[in-house]
């Protein structure tokens, strides 16, 4: 653990993308202690704008809300939208990918062209596609955001498994009789773990992100602040109220930056070749 | 805003005080949003159509913004004793735009025959028509079956226009090529249309009131997106921008902007007014006091002021204030959480979550919901805002499948044409969201709306209207909001735009534009 901080940190970018985020998730968990009042109510004149006064330090948007609290109660929604979105096109890519690399052939085909039946399909289209359809609402946003980004997760799989599949430790498995579901879950998986990690903390960023998109679209679920809706509804007076977009879209910026530098960070620390090239 | 108003108000009589000598010639340039799917009035009557097809096409009257009837087509008209015989007297030089002569004929064939067929609001209330005859080339003789008393109200162009015999007699109307180019008998008649560009009226040489109209041109700009209208404002392309051409968020920049000026008149023949609907079937929207808690816990004044620059009213029942019979002498509902919270205490409001439905017309409507559902969340109301497209919140409504839903309908000056038609129970019936949505039935507001409508003189039509509105205020049925103001907006330059109850639709006869 100490060797995996050790080269993680040689990273400098990944250790600021990791404080930034840190800051988020501190952020988003404090925001009840923080704002106490909901973040749709409307606590001051409209359009005031940023440090004209001390108790909302980024102004307030067209119906006078505090745009501060809204960042903070959005932090909840987009890290909450971009981790179990993730979790959940995990447990879709996992299995398709490991299946598809473990007994190959006709399984392989059949789940592979699948997966391409969903690739090839523009992500964030089928996204608007699906959230329409089921009416907008954080599940419809999370389900349609899985639905999406899966197939990159089962094709990453499915070519560590290819890979692990003949290695002797698995042919010995198999020859001690352990049954393929046993094989695929202690021996095989466990060392597809270190891509897969590197890809779903590129996929939190990605999943932010097209939550942001819907929501700027009007898709959001209605009932929640998001970053993405905070932009969409300052679009129309970008004009008039600069800010109204702007630090949201700051928010954004540095959430999904953040992502990103963690992530490289990872495959850093986590890619042996890589580490040892690095000593 | 308010003082920016009355800074008007103010204006607006020094200058008719002076009212300086009409200046002929000029063209105006006018926004017209969405483009309209035809011009030809007596088929079609959506709001584009109405505005650019209201210069050719005219009526028997118009009407002023207290919506008294004016001359328009008849110069003068009386009414008889017993309410039942309407005699229009016509103007003797009328010609429509083809050089044909307009005769009593053209009347009787375009009320009678034409609009009966394609007019289903016009429909309606013929019915209370027994026979139209024209004694002369200039008279005109409506007798009713019974008295109607809002009949004097039906003669506006977008309402009944006067269609030509001599083009329509006898041919499929909604089929005949004459559709494409509109022959009327208005101020301006039509030049040429390019889809998706503009449309250009011309002015009509041979009108029968000496000296209109003044402008040479009328050019109708057609920009599909509403930042592009305002830019069109912005750099000069356009002059005049009716009501509903920009977003609600730039009507307050484009204002500020010099030798800009705005007005909300021009619609108290619509009355827009908005409410949302609230489900008198089932949950706790049933409850009267619930309701009524949800009147009390809207800041309707914040809304107005923030959502709709300050203009238009807050509304005080189910009739505008611009229509007529009504009255403010009804219960007042002003902002009051206490007092809202105190109702659902009574009740015994158990928190259950009622769905809130948007209307899905665009920014401010949305942040509206937004702001309704904060105003009940602080007094204890769990909302939900539903998201819908158009098509979905027209078929839940029609289904009757919501608890609160936000609307907007037009009263066409009185309360029988249309403020009945949303409280009377013999109006519900699923599949249109028109009716009585709100699903509230009382047999007294039955009587008093069917009695009014009939009844001769406009006293006791004031007595029964007065009557429902204070039973309808205390009811609830619907949760009444703003009379909406679409302001219109326009250089102070162009004189004399809007001079009646339906403002530009029919507004360009009187239209001049100082050098």
């Amino acid at each position: 653990m100490a060797d995996f901080w050790k080269r993680f940190s040689r990273n400098r970018g990944a250790v600021i993308g990791l404080a930034i985020l840190a800051i988020v998730v501190l952020v988003a968990i404090l925001a009840p202690l923080l704002f106490p009042q909901s973040p749709w109510r409307m606590v001051q004149r409209p359009f005031l704008p940023p440090f004209a006064m001390d108790q909302y330090p980024l102004g307030t948007d067209a119906l006078g809300r505090n745009v501060i609290s809204g960042l903070a109660y959005g932090a909840q929604v987009s890290l909450l939208v971009g981790l179990v979105s993730t979790v959940a096109a995990l447990l879709i890519g996992i299995p398709i990918g490991a299946l598809a690399g473990y007994f190959g052939g006709w399984a392989d085909d059949a789940l592979m062209r699948f997966t391409e039946f969903f690739q090839t399909v523009p992500s964030f289209a089928l996204a608007i596609v699906l959230v329409a359809i089921f009416e907008p609402s954080i599940q419809s946003i999370i389900a349609a955001i899985a639905i999406v980004s899966w197939p990159p997760v089962a094709r990453l799989v499915r070519g560590e498994v290819l890979s692990l599949r003949s290695r002797e430790y698995v042919e010995a498995a198999i020859l001690s009789g352990q049954t393929s579901l046993t094989i695929i879950l202690r021996q095989v998986l466990p060392n597809t773990i270190s891509p897969i990690i590197v890809l779903a903390s590129l996929m939190v960023a990605t999943a932010i992100l097209l939550e942001s998109s819907l929501s700027f679209l009007g898709l959001g679920d209605p009932n929640l602040m998001s970053w993405g809706y905070m932009i969409g509804a300052a679009r129309t007076v970008i004009r008039q109220a600069w800010w109204l977009s702007f630090f949201p879209g700051v928010a954004i910026l540095l959430t999904v930056l953040a992502l990103n530098l963690i992530g490289e960070g990872l495959n850093d620390a986590l890619n042996p070749r890589l580490a040892r090239r690095g000593k | 805003m308010l003082k920016r108003l009355t800074l008007l108000a103010a204006a607006f009589m020094v200058t008719t005080a002076l009212h300086a000598e009409p200046v002929t010639g000029g063209r105006a340039n006018v926004v017209i949003q969405p483009e309209p799917p035809s011009l030809m009035l007596g088929l079609v009557q959506n709001g584009p159509t109405q505005m650019v097809a209201g210069q050719i096409y005219e009526g028997l009257l118009r009407y002023d913004e207290k919506l008294q009837p004016m001359p328009q087509l008849a110069k003068s008209w009386e009414v008889s004793e017993d309410g039942l015989t309407y005699t229009f007297n016509l103007h003797d030089n009328v010609k429509w735009h083809d050089g044909e002569p307009f005769t009593s004929a053209d009347v009787v064939f375009s009320a009678d025959v034409f609009l009966r067929e394609t007019h289903a609001r016009l429909r309606t209330s013929l019915e209370h028509v027994e026979s139209i005859t024209a004694p002369d080339d200039t008279t005109v003789v409506f007798k009713l079956k019974q008295p109607f008393g809002p009949f004097l109200g039906i003669f506006e162009a977008g309402t009944m226009p006067m269609v030509p015999k001599h083009i329509y007699e006898g041919t499929e109307y909604k089929s005949n090529p004459a559709n494409n180019t509109p022959i009327g008998t208005g101020p301006f008649k039509f030049a040429e249309w390019e889809k998706g560009s503009h449309i250009l009226l011309t002015k009509f040489e041979d009108y029968y009131e000496d000296g209109k109209p003044y402008l040479d041109e009328i050019y109708w700009h057609v920009i599909p997106d509403a930042a592009s209208r305002a830019v069109a404002y912005e750099t000069g392309v356009v002059d005049i921008l009716p009501g509903g051409s920009v977003e609600n968020f730039d009507v307050q920049r484009i204002a500020d902007m010099e030798n800009t000026c705005i007005t909300d008149k021009g619609w108290e023949y619509f009355g827009p007014l908005s409410w949302m609907w609230l489900n008198n079937r089932e949950g706790p929207t049933a409850d009267k006091r619930f309701r009524q808690a949800v009147m009390y816990a809207m800041d309707r004044n914040f809304a107005r002021d923030a959502l709709w620059n300050g203009l238009g009213k807050v509304s005080t029942g189910p009739v505008s204030s611009s229509t007529r019979f009504y009255t403010d002498d009804v219960n007042q509902y002003d902002y009051d959480p206490e007092k809202a919270k105190a109702l659902l205490e009574e009740m015994g409001y158990d928190g259950e979550t009622v769905r809130l439905l948007p209307l899905p017309y665009g920014e401010t409507w949305q942040r509206w919901a937004e702001a309704v559902k904060q105003n009940l969340g602080e007094v204890g109301i769990d909302v939900e805002i539903v998201s819908t497209d158009v098509a979905g919140w027209n078929q839940k409504l029609a289904e009757w499948d919501y608890d609160m839903a936000f609307t907007y309908l037009y009263q066409y000056g009185d309360p029988a044409l249309g403020v009945a038609r949303s409280y009377i129970s013999t109006n519900i019936a699923k599949g249109s969201q028109w009716n009585n949505v709100e699903g509230y039935e009382n047999t007294e507001v039955d009587d008093l709306f069917a009695k009014a409508a009939v009844a001769v003189t406009a006293e006791e039509r004031q007595k029964l209207y007065d009557e429902v509105q204070q039973k309808l205020v205390d009811d609830v049925p619907v949760a009444w909001l703003l009379e909406l103001g679409f302001p219109t907006i326009y250089r102070c330059n162009v004189k004399d735009l809007v001079t009646t109850a339906i403002g530009v639709n029919d507004g360009f006869k009187d239209t001049y534009i100082e050098k």
